[in-house]
């Protein structure tokens, strides 16, 4: 069993890495993996909101993270500054999400056994 | 600032792969390794490929619109964040030498460069 960290820095839909986070994040947690915490940077923020509305046949990211982190109670951490600058703020973060700050991040790193990140 | 880690140190390296401007990237990586100089963690950066140009002198981001943030690596030193490295071949393919950079830094190649990133406890690539 390890403890893994997991960092987003791409937003969902125009980069896989969401996906890939996701599907990986799962598989983990399948294995009998524990996730610390998945944390949102960078353009990762828009994983957050609320008002995303994908067409009815797609796969819906930002709901697919809530259910995820409700049914297995991980903690999903959106950056502040990041998500700031981007217009993510509480009012439109989904629930599930909780917006923090970078320090985190970096507790992330120290505390998980492994930080995995998923970018472009 | 004072964060608590712990008592936990670990070695993180921030690897910087993008022009400073054009993309956010170099400036939200030195966000995040100010922050983890509260910490006290062990931190190390390294330039690579277009990433060494975020420590390039002579920066001037007036006709782009966009503030330039390299001063703040010479701040780097006060938070006790004095590990640069940059990686040779990307450096002189750019047609770059050390004393072109705005801070002092240890220029190492690619094999020493894989065996930095293979000792260090947490990488973030940027």
């Amino acid at each position: 069993m390890m403890k893994l960290g997991i960092l987003i820095n791409e937003g969902p839909y125009t980069h896989q890495a969401s996906d890939t986070a996701y599907l990986f994040t799962k598989a983990a947690i399948e294995k009998g993996h524990k996730i610390h915490r998945v944390f949102f940077y960078n353009d990762g923020v828009y994983n957050a909101s609320r008002l995303t509305e994908p067409p009815q046949d797609d796969r819906h990211i930002v709901n697919r993270w809530q259910k995820l982190a409700k049914d297995h109670h991980i903690d999903l951490v959106v950056c502040v500054a990041a998500a700031l600058r981007r217009g993510i703020k509480d009012e439109n973060l989904q629930e599930g999400f909780r917006i923090s700050g970078l320090g985190q991040l970096v507790e992330t790193g120290i505390q998980s056994d492994r930080l995995v990140t998923f970018g472009d | 600032m004072e964060e608590d880690a712990g008592g936990k140190v670990k070695k993180f390296l921030y690897i910087n792969r993008k022009a400073p401007y054009g993309t956010i990237y170099a400036l939200e990586s030195l966000e995040v390794v100010l922050i983890s100089a509260a910490f006290d963690q062990d931190v190390s950066l390294a330039f690579l490929d277009d990433g060494v140009y975020q420590i390039v002198k002579g920066q001037h981001t007036k006709p782009i619109d966009v503030k330039n943030f390299s001063p703040t690596y010479r701040a780097l030193e006060g938070y006790d964040i004095e590990k640069l490295y940059v990686e040779k071949e990307s450096m002189e393919a750019r047609g770059l030498k050390e004393e072109d950079f705005i801070v002092p830094v240890k220029v190492i190649d690619t094999a020493d460069m894989a065996e930095l990133m293979e000792s260090q406890d947490v990488i973030m690539s940027f």
